[in-house]
């Protein structure tokens, strides 16, 4: 294998580029992405970056790493075709560039929900650094924001414009925060925090417009009331980019779906992180995640395999969202949860999430020490059942030595 | 400016100076220090930027704190008292001459 080329620059296209050349390989690598600049790490956008503004500590590697380690990053770059009877992908400038192995590492866009007013340019969204930088502006003159989607990003969000005084509202569709990823007691959790640093917080609203109020704007909701503020912050989700993927004529559902060794269904191309879909190992479900974990172990499991070392994807998925001083933890993968066990003491939150008599999942709420466990517990044991934490009395370090 | 020194597991050392400020984590990035792999951006999530302060520069670093010990107790090499997650480290003007050793692995 000659050149490896991937379409994204993100942590997932980065990491298999760094991988590779862990691994060895000696080949051409080239990255392509749609932003300008090098490959960044996003998390910090929504958390430290609006309170530092530092762009250089978001960068994953300075610049002479990708020249000692001959990766080739073409940025500002937007790929519009895959021909994979000739191995090559198309650019928006009609370049060509051949591959013999090509990634899709294309991740996720914002959702952009059907609410009337969203072009208006106090209405922000976060994604991107170049998102961030204009928030982050935004910020300094901030009074009142909407949150539109109660999710990890919108949390997170609110939380850090709460602390410096912004008064907020969030506006939720689902009966609950977090709903997708958390437990109902986990977001409840979280609307008892949010509220107590003084969000307001509406549940079970969908916004259906933005308007003009009196000097500022406003958000109506489905119900009728307006929520105002100067600023809109849209944090309503993620959207898989999976478009050129499914023009190219491979499977797609709601993502790329690739096999256990994140092979797409033609063997030349795999595809990795926010973007694909594939089989979760520890639940066995199938599964998109939209997460830093899923990105860096699925390009850590293709780098293996193009390297001629194929080992079918295993990784334990994990999680994370801090929200002001909250830390939220989540190991293993539990959308079919049926049944909780809290568990509250010190402050510190854990809830036990079962899908009939497997352990699913464990969320935390400032308890590093069980999150660390129960990945650990998932890593070894894999499955899980519901009897083991009973007779363990809900101890996770007991779990550990029997399981 | 600090002077920093990474030492590798294979022995190797890397000589940065670091800008006040900064944390350990990001100073290794910065320069291009090969084996600290930070994925989480230094939110203490991943236990991927595990050091081990050298010597008596623990009583500059301070130890990890419970957070972190937990944190670090899933790091994949051995854990020792002068463990720390590099991204907890702020570096500070005292911390001139700071000498780190890099775990062989930290996935």
């Amino acid at each position: 294998m000659e050149r490896v080329v991937v379409i994204g620059t993100g942590q997932g296209g980065f990491q298999l580029a760094a991988s590779l050349r862990q691994e060895g390989f000696t080949g051409r690598i080239t990255l392509i992405g749609e932003e300008p600049g090098l490959p960044y790490q996003r998390p910090p956008l929504s958390k430290d970056y609006l309170k530092d503004g530092n762009d250089a500590r978001l960068l994953l590697r300075p610049p002479d790493f990708y020249e000692q380690q001959r990766i080739e990053i073409i940025g500002s770059t937007r790929v519009t075709g895959i021909d994979r009877t000739t191995m090559e992908v198309e650019t928006g400038d009609g370049a060509r560039i051949a591959y013999d192995h090509l990634v899709l590492a294309t991740g996720s866009r914002n959702r952009i929900p059907p609410i009337a007013g969203l072009d208006r340019p106090e209405v922000l969204a976060l994604r991107t650094l170049s998102d961030a930088r204009v928030l982050r502006d935004r910020v300094e003159h901030m009074r009142r924001v909407v949150v539109i989607g109660g999710g990890f990003i919108g949390l997170e969000f609110a939380a850090v414009a709460r602390a410096r005084g912004i008064e907020v509202a969030i506006v939720e569709g689902a009966d609950r925060l977090m709903g997708r990823a958390v437990a109902p007691m986990t977001s409840r959790h979280f609307l008892d925090v949010h509220r107590g640093w003084g969000s307001s917080v509406h549940l079970g609203q969908f916004a259906e417009a933005v308007t003009d109020a009196e000097g500022s704007l406003a958000v109506r909701l489905r119900n009728g009331s307006e929520v105002s503020g100067d600023t809109i912050v849209l944090a309503a989700g993620v959207i898989a980019n999976d478009a050129i993927a499914k023009e190219a004529g491979l499977a797609t559902d709601d993502g790329i779906v690739v096999d256990d060794l994140l092979r797409s269904s033609d063997p030349n191309i795999s595809a990795l992180g926010d973007c694909c879909r594939f089989v979760e190992p520890v639940s066995g479900l199938v599964a998109r995640l939209e997460s830093v974990q899923a990105a860096t172990d699925h390009a850590r499991t293709i780098a293996a395999r193009l390297v001629g070392q194929p080992k079918p994807y295993a990784a334990v998925p994990w999680f994370w969202s801090n929200q002001g001083d909250r830390k939220l933890q989540i190991a293993g993968y539990a959308p079919d949860a049926d049944d909780w066990h809290v568990a509250e003491a010190d402050g510190k939150l854990t809830v036990f999430c079962f899908a009939g008599d497997r352990l699913a999942s464990v969320e935390t709420v400032g308890n590093a020490g069980a999150h660390m466990a129960a990945r650990r517990i998932f890593a070894n044991a894999g499955r899980v059942p519901r009897k083991l934490l009973e007779t363990a009395d809900y101890d996770l370090n007991a779990v550990m030595a029997a399981a | 400016m600090p002077r920093i020194t990474f030492i590798a597991a294979d022995g190797a050392e890397t000589v940065v100076d670091a800008g006040e400020g900064d944390s350990l984590m990001q100073v290794a990035r910065a320069h291009n220090v090969d084996g600290i792999l930070a994925e989480c951006g230094g939110e203490m999530m991943c236990s991927t930027c595990h050091v081990y302060v050298e010597g008596d520069w623990l009583d500059r670093t301070g130890p990890a704190d419970e957070d972190e010990r937990d944190m670090l107790d899933f790091a994949p090499c051995e854990i020792t008292d002068a463990s720390r997650l590099s991204c907890q480290v702020k570096i500070t003007d005292d911390m001139d001459g700071l000498v780190v050793r890099l775990p062989e692995r930290q996935v």
